[in-house]
C-alpha cells in the first residue's frame, strides 16, 4: 500500500469515528470537540488529495468561525441540563431517509467510477504537477465558470442572515404603528 | 555531515527541533521584557532581584512554574480541562513552521503559508473557549464567551486586510510575499501609492485583538473576571497557555513583518549604496553598543556574581558584533537578524500599547469591531484593488 493510501484510510477512520463519537456524546461539548476532530480530519483528506487551498480554507472556516459559534451557544446551555432530553428530535425519519438516499447515492458512483460524474466543459482536474496554483485555479473556476452557483449560494446566504435578523428581533408594539 | 544536511528532510527537522527547545526561552526573555518596559512607562524599576537587572528571572519563573503543584478543580470536565491548554500550544507551535525567518531559515515554502497560519491560529482560539468553559467557574466561562465573540469578530478585519496584502503581492506563499516585495521594490505597507496603509493599520489593531492583548484582553479582564478564561489553570498548564499567548504574538508579528514590511530584506533591498551601512555597519554597531552598556555593569557593583553575568553578556555581546563584521557569518545572519529586528519592533509596540491604552468595555469592543474596522477594511480592499487594477495595468 502507497503512503498515500496509508494516509487516506488514517484520515478516514479519524472522520469516521470523530463523526460517529460525535453522535453518541450525552455531553455538548464533547460532541464539539469530537465534530472539530472530525473538521480537522475533512481538511486533512483535502490536504492528501493535493487541495492545499481548500484545506485552509475549510479549517478556517468550518472550525475558526463556525464551530467557535456552535461552542459560544453551547457554553450558554447549562451541562447537566441535556442528559435529560430525548436526544432525537422527530426528524429522525426524515434523517433516516436522508441518509440511506445519500448513502445509495454514493455508492451508485463508487460502483459505477468516479468518470460517471464527468460532464462536457468540466473543469480540468488538478494534476500533481499544477500545486503552485491550486488557490489561482479555484478562484478562476469559481468566478468563471461555476459563477451562478457561487452567486445563488451567497444569496441563500443573505437571506439567512436577514432572516435572522427578522427572527430575533423583538417586536415592540409600542414603536411600531 | 554535508550529506546528512543535503537530505530534504534533516534541515527542516533540525529547524523544528531548534524552534521548539528555544521558543519558551524567548517568551520568558519577551516576558522580561514586558515587564521591564512597562515599569520603565509607569516610573517603576520591574525585577531587579534575580540576576544583575534581573536578567535571570525568566528562568527562576520557569522553575517555579514547572516545581508548582498541579491543580485540577474537582467539578471541572477534566478531558477538555487537559486538551485545552495542549491544543492552545500545540498550534500556536506549528505556526512557525511556515514563517520565513530569513533566506536560508524557515521550516517549509508552503504555496498556503498565510492560510496556514490563519488556520492555526482559528484552531488556537478553540483552547481559550474550551479551557474557560471545563474550568466550571463563572468567570472561566465569562472569559471563554468574550474570547469566542472577539475571535469571530475581529477575524474578520484581520482577514480582509490579509486579502488585501495577498492581493497586492499575487501570492499566498510567504517567501513569495517577501520576493514580490523584493521585485516592486517597496514594503507592502506603502504599496499602491501608500493606500496599503490602511490594511497595515487594520492588521496591527485586528493582530492585537485576535492575540487578546491590551487594550482587547477583555477574554482575561483581570479588573472584572479575576484572570478570565484561566482563573482555574495554575502550574505548567497555566505556563502552556502563557507560552501559547507570546507564540501567537510572535506568530501574528511575523506574519505583519512579512506581509506589510518587507520580511527578512533589509529596508531599501533596491539600493546598493546602502548594503554596507545596513547590513554590516548597522548590526555590529548595535550589538557593539549593547555591549558597551552591559560593560557598564561589570564595575558598577560589588558582587561578584553580579560582575561575572554582566562579564559574560558584554562578551557574548561582543562576539556577535564581531561575527556580524566577518562576512560568511554575515551573510548566513542577516536576513536573520532583519527579521528579528522588525519583529521586536513590533512586540515592543504590543508592549506599549499594553502600558498605554485603556481596556476597552465589551459593547465598544463590538462597536469598533463591527461599525469601523470591518467597513474599513472592505473599503480598503475594494480601493486597492480598483488602484491596482488601473496603476498596473
Amino acid at each position: 500500500m502507497s503512503l498515500d493510501s496509508v494516509l487516506f484510510y488514517v484520515l478516514a477512520a479519524l472522520v469516521l469515528g470523530s463523526a460517529i463519537m460525535t453522535i453518541t456524546r450525552r455531553n455538548v461539548v464533547h460532541a464539539a470537540v469530537w465534530l472539530i476532530s472530525a473538521l480537522v480530519g475533512v481538511a486533512g483528506l483535502f490536504l492528501s488529495r493535493g487541495a492545499e487551498f481548500l484545506a485552509g480554507v475549510q479549517v478556517i472556516v468550518y472550525i475558526g468561525g463556525i464551530m467557535v459559534l456552535f461552542l459560544f451557544v453551547i457554553m450558554l446551555v447549562p451541562v447537566h441540563d441535556e442528559s435529560t432530553q430525548r436526544r432525537f428530535s422527530n426528524q429522525k425519519w426524515p434523517a433516516m431517509l436522508a441518509a440511506v438516499a445519500l448513502f445509495l447515492w454514493v455508492a451508485f458512483i463508487a460502483v459505477n467510477g468516479v468518470g460517471m460524474l464527468d460532464h462536457p466543459g468540466m473543469a480540468e482536474p488538478l494534476g500533481p504537477g499544477s500545486l503552485s496554483e491550486n488557490s489561482e485555479a479555484v478562484g478562476l473556476v469559481l468566478f468563471s465558470q461555476y459563477l451562478l452557483p457561487f452567486e445563488l449560494a451567497s444569496i441563500l446566504l443573505l437571506v439567512a442572515i436577514i432572516g435572522a435578523i427578522v427572527m430575533s428581533k423583538t417586536r415592540n408594539p409600542e414603536t411600531e404603528s | 555531515m554535508e550529506q546528512l544536511l543535503a537530505n530534504p528532510y534533516v534541515p527542516p527537522l533540525i529547524l523544528t527541533a531548534v524552534i521548539i527547545l528555544v521558543f519558551p526561552l524567548i517568551a520568558g526573555y519577551i516576558v522580561l521584557a514586558e515587564r521591564k518596559v512597562l515599569a520603565d512607562l509607569q516610573v517603576r524599576l520591574g525585577p531587579m532581584r534575580v540576576g544583575p537587572y534581573g536578567v535571570l528571572q525568566p528562568l527562576a519563573d520557569a522553575l517555579k512554574l514547572m516545581l508548582k503543584e498541579d491543580v485540577i478543580p474537582s467539578q471541572s470536565d477534566k478531558w477538555i480541562f487537559w486538551l485545552a491548554p495542549v491544543l492552545s500550544t500545540f498550534t500556536a507551535l506549528s505556526a512557525f513552521a511556515v514563517l520565513p525567518l530569513s533566506d536560508r531559515f524557515f521550516v517549509a515554502d508552503v504555496n498556503i503559508g498565510i492560510l496556514f497560519i490563519l488556520a492555526m491560529s482559528s484552531i488556537g482560539a478553540l483552547g481559550l473557549i474550551l479551557g474557560g468553559w471545563s474550568a466550571n467557574s463563572k468567570y472561566s466561562l465569562m472569559g471563554s464567551l468574550r474570547a469566542a465573540a472577539q475571535m469571530v469578530s475581529y477575524e474578520v478585519p484581520l482577514g480582509f486586510a490579509t486579502v488585501t496584502a495577498i492581493m497586492c503581492a499575487g501570492t499566498l506563499s510567504m517567501q513569495g510575499v517577501i520576493a514580490s516585495q523584493l521585485e516592486r521594490g517597496v514594503w507592502g505597507a506603502f504599496d499602491n501609492y501608500g493606500l496599503m496603509l490602511i490594511p497595515t493599520v487594520l492588521f496591527i489593531i485586528a493582530g492585537t485583538a485576535e492575540t487578546n492583548r491590551a487594550p482587547f484582553d477583555l477574554p482575561e479582564a483581570e479588573s472584572e473576571l479575576v484572570a478570565g478564561f484561566h482563573t482555574e489553570y495554575s502550574g505548567f498548564r497555566w505556563a502552556l497557555f502563557f507560552l501559547a499567548e507570546y507564540a501567537a504574538i510572535v506568530v501574528i508579528s511575523s506574519l505583519c513583518v512579512t506581509l506589510f514590511f518587507g520580511g527578512w530584506l533589509r529596508p531599501f533591498p533596491n539600493v546598493a549604496a546602502l548594503e554596507m551601512p545596513l547590513n554590516t555597519a548597522f548590526p555590529a554597531a548595535l550589538f557593539a553598543l549593547i555591549a558597551l552598556g552591559c560593560s557598564k555593569g561589570v564595575f558598577r557593583q560589588a558582587l561578584v556574581g553580579f560582575r561575572l553575568v554582566m562579564a559574560a553578556l558584554t562578551g557574548l555581546f561582543l562576539l556577535v558584533a564581531a561575527a556580524f563584521a566577518l562576512p560568511a557569518a554575515n551573510e548566513l545572519m542577516i536576513g536573520l537578524f532583519w527579521f528579528g529586528f522588525k519583529l521586536a519592533v513590533m512586540v515592543y509596540m504590543f508592549i506599549w500599547y499594553r502600558g498605554t491604552f485603556p481596556r476597552f468595555r465589551y459593547d465598544q469592543l463590538m462597536d469598533v469591531g463591527w461599525k469601523w474596522l470591518i467597513p474599513i477594511s472592505m473599503f480598503g480592499l475594494i480601493l486597492n484593488g480598483v488602484v491596482q487594477l488601473f496603476a498596473r495595468g
